[in-house]
Order: C-alpha cells, then sequence, then structure tokens
C-alpha cells in the first residue's frame, strides 16, 4: 500500500515494475492513468492548476486505499497524484491495482479512482486559450458513480 | 466558571479561499459556536468576503482536523477547520 502527492510525472511501467516486482502471487494488474485533456466541445485550455490541502490528501488517499484492501483481497495498490500546472496531454493520476484475480484488481481499481475524484482534497482550475481561468465543477457524475459502491 | 477560550486554525482552498481572500486564519470561537455550520454564521458576520464565499451553503464543505464532515457536525476541540469547493482530483 503506498500513496504519493508529487509535482513530478510518473512513469506507469517503473511504477508497477516498483509495486510488484518478483512476486508471484499476483496474477492480475490494472493500471489506471489519468490525463489532462485539451478541453470539451469549443473549451480549449493551455493549462490546468492543481491545488491540495497537503496535511490531509495523503491521509484521505490512504483511508480509500485501506477501504479498497477492505473490500477485495488485493495484494499491492498504489496511488499517484500530481499537483501544480499541468498541461494537455500530461498525466495527472496514477492507479494501480494487483491481486491474484482480475476481477478484484477491475473493481478494485475503479472504486479507487471514483473515491479519488470525490473525497481527495484537490481541485482543479483550468487556464483557457484566450487567458480567463475557472474551477472545475464538480460533477453530478462523479458522486453517482462513488455512491454505486454503497 | 468560564469556558478556556477556544482558538481553531481555518484553512482555505481553491474559489472559498479566493472569495475570503486569504488561506488560512486563526480565530477564537465564542461558545454559542458548536457546530461547523454554527461557525459558517459566525464567519458571515465578519465581513461581506465571507457571506460571498459562503453564499452557496450548501455547496461549501468542511474539514474537521483533516476529515469530511457534515454541517451538522460539532466541533468539539477541533485544532483545525478546512471549507473548500466540492473536490475535483483524479
Amino acid at each position: 500500500m503506498a500513496v504519493c502527492v508529487q509535482t513530478d510525472d510518473f512513469d506507469v511501467a517503473a511504477e508497477t515494475e516498483k509495486l510488484i516486482g518478483a512476486r508471484t502471487d499476483i496474477g492480475a494488474v490494472v493500471t489506471f492513468t489519468g490525463r489532462v485533456r485539451e478541453g470539451v466541445g469549443d473549451k480549449r485550455i493551455t493549462s490546468m492548476t492543481l491545488e491540495h490541502y497537503p496535511d490531509m490528501t495523503e491521509a484521505e488517499m490512504s483511508r480509500i486505499e485501506a477501504e479498497a484492501h477492505a473490500r477485495w483481497p488485493l495484494q499491492a495498490t498504489k496511488l499517484i497524484h500530481r499537483v501544480g500546472e499541468l498541461r494537455p496531454g500530461e498525466q495527472i493520476v496514477l492507479v494501480i491495482a494487483a491481486s491474484a484475480h482480475r476481477q478484484a484488481a477491475f473493481e478494485a481499481a475503479a472504486f479507487l479512482m471514483d473515491f479519488l475524484k470525490t473525497r481527495a482534497p484537490f481541485w482543479k482550475k483550468e487556464t483557457l486559450l484566450n487567458g480567463d481561468s475557472a474551477w472545475v465543477d464538480a460533477r453530478e457524475a462523479d458522486d453517482s458513480a462513488a455512491e454505486r459502491w454503497g | 466558571m468560564t469556558a478556556a477560550p477556544r482558538n481553531v486554525r481555518l484553512l482555505y482552498f481553491a474559489w472559498v479561499r479566493e472569495k475570503i481572500g486569504r488561506d488560512a486564519e486563526t480565530v477564537e470561537l465564542p461558545s454559542d459556536v458548536v457546530t461547523v455550520s454554527d461557525l459558517v454564521d459566525w464567519l458571515e458576520q465578519r465581513g461581506p468576503e465571507y457571506g460571498e464565499a459562503f453564499a452557496r451553503r450548501n455547496v461549501v464543505r468542511a474539514a474537521v482536523d483533516r476529515t469530511h464532515v457534515k454541517p451538522s457536525a460539532p466541533l468539539g476541540a477541533a485544532r483545525e477547520v478546512a471549507f473548500f469547493p466540492p473536490v475535483t482530483g483524479g
């Protein structure tokens, strides 16, 4: 189990290798990478700045991770979330869920992302092509996605 | 017997921080401020910037000592209370 908040980029293959290494009890590894999109519809952004609540963020991410371990038989998990200014195409978030079997790994990765989006204290501010900037609103769809886990 | 003064560190994030115009402050809470909701009522009396930050009361979220809470949550002996918009990470 490990969580990390960082400004630096991450290497998915290297993080997976660090987490799994030579272990032979793991039959399924699901990795999810979230990336900055250039925009939706007509809106185009030049960058996105991620703010967080430093003293709470890693604690909340660890609680989410522990909850996943309580629900599924997981051999290993890793959560990385970047903060600071990111540009379209850059990676924002990494979730790795490793288990003996694929179902637990798939489900836990989805659960971890749903709860990161609705509970971890991060906020995104977008800077648009015309120089305006605006905070990203939370999406009801994300709340619904988290609620389906009960 | 007078209750000891309760000093609480307040933290503000994202647009709550921008509307209030600062990211943190320490305040001494009056004894009738019992819940998170009471604290918001009290802050709103302190100036228009707070009124603006909490205008959409049901949208602003709170954490007491770094744990998410509902507006009805008691402050108890809280050391740190944070106010922020719904989170948008991931």
